[in-house]
């Protein structure tokens, strides 16, 4: 092979049902070995997009392509890929063995190998020794990972993750998510990932891949989107940025300049102000974690903005605290470690905010 | 009298005067005497042996069972067969058809008997056996499809897809998967199809070719004679076959479910 060929490509993929378009011409290249996670909110069509490379949907239009070879045509039982479901679906009648060993009945494996190789897989989701019993002995996190076990053991092209955390509860999804990528780390296998919850999506991938009402919002590394949203809704949908309307006033070297009612002139690197021009509506945003409440107005560092703001309400988290202030006459969220004692509601501060950790997007559709 | 009373006595007669002439046959079914009489004279097993000697009833057994066994497994395997259709997938005019097999349990038997009486006819096909076994299946149909349609609505789809996903073949996974999960269901479905076929007389009468008799019309072509205790003995043995048979099912088909869980 002269060229590296992706392990998954989609191609121009198009998925209607009936009258409504699940997903738009959607074109992905995922490398192999790669991580990578379709976010978005429910009915945005990241779980079709992996029921159709999982061969359970076709595609409407496009082609799917794994390790070079179209499967668009190809039945879910040749694909040759792990999946594994929110409800874990284990077989319920057969004994965690089994379950394990059922991929490879279908393949050219002999008896001694199926109990090596399941051994193996069992050993490393950590669960040795479960192989005699039945599904419903075991609990839902141990459920999830003989799940794991069954879709790796047979070597996939590509391991499907269908929200495999979310019917886990909040404690051990954490667990599961170290676990997962672990796995997924040795194994080196290339693995699609889908959820609707931006924190696993930002701790787990290589690439995340925001999807919004069959559209790719924004694909990227977890950094590059988190830091770099390209859009209002990418902003909001990871970490719940403030977005503040302003407009786009001219440029100043490698700064765009963004004018703020209430607050003023703010200089945004040019890099990060997206494609907008002199004179366009935008919205700022502002991540609710680089926006520091002071109560004493010292010094304020170079290109740094202080504005007078007010606390509204506090939310108490323990180590930091959610703050909702009225900034300018724009009712926005920070987000401050503690330090002696939280803030209390109505205290008058001064807010400071780093211009250059701000970002510059088209101004959010009403549809 | 409170309210509640009433009831209860209410409910203590209407229970008697459905279950007593029921125990009565069973009770007299054990009398030595010729004649049915209380109080009893003794209790035999006579009217049993004579039952055991008789040619014309032990035939009749014989085809009941044949045709009962015939009439399960036929509905059965068409019932999982359309269970499936109309669970798993989609297609014009689902809903009729749905309608339609589950419509014999609405129409009453004379008329869906007569009818199929006279389409035979319009076909010029005489009466014979496999006749009388379509007759059978066409009304223990919609009962093995209920039990088995409720039961898969209950399988997730994610199992036969996990199965998928993982090499086996739509049918590997239809028998390693979906059909052993139906089991308790499919149990159910024979037993049923089997004690309503073992149990019918009104379709039968009309349907079955001369000289072929099922226990429930040999009892019938008895009465109409005289009434022998053996017929009495005859009937416990029916009870026991349509009550008890049902229930060992029902009771091992609910632990096979509680395992599958």
């Amino acid at each position: 092979m002269t060229e590296q060929q992706p392990a998954v490509a989609l191609e121009g993929i198009v998925k209607r049902f009936g009258a409504v378009t699940a997903v738009h011409a959607m074109d992905i290249s995922i490398e192999e070995g790669a991580f990578v996670t379709l976010l978005g909110p429910s009915g945005c069509g990241k779980t079709t997009t992996l029921r159709m490379i999982a061969g359970l949907l076709s595609p409407s239009q496009g082609d799917i392509r794994i390790k070079g070879r179209s499967v668009t045509a190809t039945p879910i039982h040749k694909r040759n890929l792990g999946l594994v479901f929110q409800n874990y679906a284990l077989f319920p009648h057969k004994t965690i063995f089994d379950n394990v060993a059922f991929g490879l009945k279908y393949r050219d494996v002999g008896r001694r190998e199926i109990t090596d190789r399941v051994q193996k897989a069992l050993d490393l989701v950590q669960l040795p020794g479960v192989g005699d019993r039945h599904p419903a002995q075991l609990s839902g996190g141990q459920q999830q990972r003989i799940a794991l076990a069954r879709a790796i053991v047979i070597e996939p092209d590509v391991l499907l993750l269908d929200e495999p955390l979310s019917a886990l509860d909040a404690n051990l999804r954490e667990d599961m998510r170290v676990e997962l990528k672990r796995i997924q780390e040795q194994l080196g296998i290339t693995t699609i990932f889908v959820t609707h919850d931006q924190s696993e999506a930002l701790a787990m991938s290589d690439k995340v891949v925001v999807m919004r009402s069959g559209h790719v919002e924004q694909v990227g590394a977890p950094e590059d989107v988190y830091v770099n949203p390209a859009s209002a809704f990418v902003a909001r949908f990871l970490g719940n940025a403030n977005l503040i309307p302003a407009t786009v006033k001219g440029r100043d070297g490698d700064h765009v300049i963004a004018e703020v009612a209430g607050v003023g002139s703010v200089p945004v690197p040019a890099l990060r102000a997206a494609k907008l021009q002199p004179g366009d509506a935008a919205a700022l945003v502002v991540r609710a974690e680089r926006l520091q409440l002071v109560e004493q107005p010292g010094d304020v560092p170079e290109g740094m903005i202080a504005r007078k703001a007010t606390v509204t309400a506090v939310d108490y988290q323990g180590q930091a605290a959610r703050y909702f202030i009225d900034f300018c006459g724009h009712s926005i969220q920070a987000l401050n470690p503690i330090g002696t004692a939280p803030l209390r509601a109505g205290a008058r501060v001064t807010a400071v905010l780093d211009s250059n950790h701000c970002v510059l997007v088209p101004p959010e559709k009403h549809p | 009298m409170s309210g509640w009373s009433i009831i209860r006595l209410f409910t203590i007669v209407v229970y008697g005067f459905m279950f007593l002439p029921v125990a009565i046959v069973v009770l007299l079914s054990f009398n030595s005497s010729q004649f049915g009489s209380f109080p009893m004279e003794g209790v035999s097993l006579r009217w049993f042996g004579e039952l055991w000697n008789n040619d014309a009833i032990i035939r009749a057994f014989r085809v009941s069972f044949m045709l009962g066994a015939l009439t399960a497994i036929t509905s059965t395997v068409l019932g999982i067969l359309a269970a499936l259709a109309l669970v798993r997938y989609r297609f014009p005019g689902k809903s009729v058809i749905s309608t339609l097999m589950i419509a014999p349990i609405l129409v009453p038997e004379v008329v869906l008997a007569v009818a199929l009486l006279l389409f035979l006819r319009w076909l010029d096909m005489p009466k014979s056996f496999p006749l009388l076994l379509l007759g059978h299946v066409i009304f223990t149909l919609p009962f093995v499809l209920l039990v088995v349609q409720a039961r898969l609505v209950g399988i997730r789809r994610d199992y036969e897809e996990a199965a998928l996903s993982l090499g086996a073949n739509p049918v590997q996974t239809f028998f390693t998967i979906t059909l052993p999960l139906l089991m308790p269901a499919v149990l159910a479905g024979l037993l049923f199809a089997f004690t309503i076929s073992f149990d019918d007389i009104t379709g039968t009468m009309f349907w079955k070719p001369g000289g072929v008799e099922t226990v429930p019309t040999q009892i019938f072509a008895m009465l109409r004679n005289s009434i022998s205790p053996e017929i009495n003995a005859l009937g416990t043995v029916m009870i026991v076959l349509t009550v008890a048979l049902p229930l060992i099912g029902m009771a091992l088909a609910r632990r096979m479910a509680a395992r599958l869980r």
